[in-house]
């Protein structure tokens, strides 16, 4: 008979790989890397971009070839196909990663507390970069992404409980709409608000007026997003609705709506994204000033990304560098908005 | 194995199969029944004990697929009725013919009469949602609303149905979950929610949330398929209990639970073609003595 011993059992990964099974792998990448080395020094093949495909060349095949000695022709299949994917994730890395340092290494130079609380209007470009702000564009930009919303949110929405729920006689219609909507170039949207609204009556470009493209933008974007989630919610819990005798609107908006929550927040997120930088429509709907302008219904706008067009435009070392602030600014605000969405979100959920 | 509550109820309503109505004249003991008082106030004269329900020839189609054909079965007040049958003939199309959710499916068609106290459901003009508030329906996956707690999920009924009541909704709550079992389980977190709940526990959260509008009519759709034996006799003891306020109506392709909980038993077959009622007849003779040979060679396991 066994007596039980009360021994301590530490927590262990016995299938994690342990660092001596590990060397080969590493003696293959440093043999890879030697091989490299040495045909770019013996070859015409030269430069940085040469060095990287090499050694993915050398190491992938290296690797392959231990795997296969080691497991067989299925195992080196597997290491290929694994090195592949590993490669595309470091090439889609790295030029967002090369993206946001550029801006933020750019940017920063003219960062500073002002820039949150002072404006450009009694500043020119040529003046040192601890003059002036961005605090007009912030509020523009704040405005427009917040009356963007508003009109577009609830159209998206129903339009997509349109074509989730009721599946109407229009909804192959309105799908195709939605479709060839988000395939809308952004300019084209800002000439049409400036042809049908600017052009044909006495009004002037404001930031209503601007937030009308965006929310055109938006639109599709968060329709075609709602609807993905809400056909995510399993049919069961409509029928469980309708079961306990709950009108189809009732059911939508108790049940199917709440349970997709999570998911409807991104697609406004996404929708909010899409828009965010949006450079084109304004320049024939926004109007323009240097001030902060707190009436959304009168008067000229500025925003982000205006902003930073105009100072690329203005051409001169001052204009380029309030330019790059500026898109890290924009950076900034959106990535705020959109980790205060997450948050909100996920607290109202789980109550 | 002792046998569990429900078991001997419904064995004793299958010896006087005919006297049902005397039988469910029985109100549940203890508890205070108070969605039963609370719709006996809203309609006197009418008392909460299930209502019978009758199919008259019901046919049911998928497009041009005719999946039943002429099927006609009884349901008397407060019995207990098991739909047994091979996979694919049209037990659950039958059952939700019987509540008007057949037609969510977009190319569902029907034909053939459901009286509910002898008024036809299908009727032009009536409201289908009132329907399904007397005619509750409990789903074969245990369905809870996710973005609910464990309580109001119980009380989604008054809610989704927007019945408007003065009645205490704490009862209520602690009458349907301990009508459905599940109370002494949860009773400590019914403001967790339901997704943490076992499957055994979902399904029986699901059951005290349709007890919850006081149907009088249960249909149930192979409720226990996706659980455990422990939880499935849980359920079977509830369907024993609820039997006394409310006709209950199990599609299940467990025999011995068909025998255990079942007053009736109705067999049904599609020789590839639409799905047909064989037979239907007390639970005991049907199991013992099957009119029909296609009956006997179903429940004694030789094909199906």
């Amino acid at each position: 008979m066994t007596t039980l011993t009360a021994t301590r059992v530490e927590p262990q990964k016995p299938w994690k790989t342990t660092p001596k099974q590990a060397i080969p792998n590493f003696l293959m990448l440093g043999l890879a890397l030697i091989a490299t080395i040495v045909v770019v020094a013996v070859t015409p093949m030269k430069g940085k971009l040469a060095y990287a495909f090499l050694f993915f060349v050398f190491g992938t095949s290296f690797q392959m070839f231990l795997t296969w000695r080691k497991r067989g022709k299925a195992a080196a299949v597997d290491t290929f196909a694994g090195s592949v994917m590993m490669t595309g994730g470091i090439l889609v890395f790295l030029p967002v990663a090369s993206l946001l340092w550029t801006t933020i290494a750019k940017g920063f130079k003219g960062l500073g507390l002002h820039v949150f609380t002072q404006t450009m209007a009694t500043t020119s470009y040529s003046d040192p970069l601890s003059k002036g702000g961005l605090l007009h564009a912030i509020i523009g930009t704040l405005y427009l992404i917040l009356i963007a919303t508003v009109i577009s949110l609830p159209l998206s929405l129903l339009t997509a409980l349109y074509l989730t729920e009721i599946k109407g006689r229009a909804s192959g219609f309105i799908q195709f709409l939605v479709q060839a909507m988000s395939g809308v170039p952004s300019v084209v949207a800002g000439v049409f608000i400036y042809a049908a609204i600017l052009l044909s009556t006495h009004l002037r470009g404001s930031t209503f007026i601007g937030a009308l493209p965006l929310a055109i933008l938006m639109i599709p974007t968060v329709t075609r997003t709602s609807q993905e989630v809400l056909n995510l919610v399993p049919n069961e819990l409509r029928e469980a609705g309708l079961a306990l005798g709950a009108t189809q609107w009732k059911t939508v908006a108790t049940i199917v709506v709440p349970a997709a929550r999570s998911g409807l927040i991104t697609a406004v997120i996404l929708g909010v994204a899409r828009i965010a930088g949006e450079t084109a429509p304004l320049l024939f709907t926004l109007g323009t000033t240097d001030k902060v302008n707190w009436n959304p219904f009168v008067g000229g706008q500025n925003a982000l990304p205006y902003y930073v067009w105009s100072g690329l435009r203005d051409g001169t070392e001052g204009g380029v560098q309030r330019a790059w602030t500026g898109i890290l600014v924009l950076l900034i605000v959106v990535l705020s908005l959109f980790v205060t969405a997450r948050v909100f979100g996920n607290r109202k959920a789980k109550r | 194995m002792t046998p569990v509550d429900g078991f001997e109820n419904s064995n004793k309503n299958n010896q006087d199969g005919e006297d049902m109505s005397i039988n469910t004249a029985n109100q549940p003991s203890g508890l205070a029944n108070v969605a039963a008082k609370h719709a006996a106030q809203k309609q006197p004269g009418n008392a909460p004990l299930g209502s019978g329900l009758e199919a008259r020839g019901i046919h049911a189609w998928f497009g041009k697929h005719h999946a039943l054909e002429n099927v006609s079965l009884d349901f008397a007040a407060g019995t207990v009725t098991a739909l047994i049958g091979p996979s694919g003939c049209g037990k659950s199309t039958f059952i939700r013919t019987l509540n008007r959710m057949h037609e969510f499916i977009p190319s569902a068609a029907m034909a053939g009469e459901v009286l509910l106290d002898g008024k036809d459901i299908y009727e032009p003009g009536t409201d289908v949602t009132k329907i399904r508030l007397q005619i509750g329906m409990v789903f074969q996956k245990p369905n809870p609303f996710p973005s609910m707690t464990i309580g109001e999920n119980v009380l989604s009924g008054l809610k989704l149905a927007q019945i408007k009541s003065n009645i205490n909704k704490d009862d209520l709550l602690e009458e349907c979950l301990t009508r459905s079992g599940l109370w002494s389980e949860v009773k400590d977190r019914l403001g967790a929610h339901a997704g943490g709940l076992s499957g055994g526990q979902q399904q029986r959260l699901c059951i005290a949330r349709s007890l919850a509008v006081n149907p009088k009519v249960l249909l149930m759709d192979e409720p226990c398929s996706a659980l455990d034996p422990g939880s499935t006799l849980r359920i079977e003891d509830t369907i024993g209990q609820l039997a006394q306020t409310m006709t209950i109506i199990i599609v299940t392709h467990n025999m011995q639970q068909a025998a255990r909980v079942s007053d009736y038993t109705a067999f049904f077959l599609s020789d590839g073609g639409p799905g047909q009622l064989v037979e239907v007849g007390p639970t005991n003779e049907m199991f013992s003595r099957p009119k029909d040979e296609r009956t006997e060679n179903y429940v004694s396991g030789r094909f199906g």
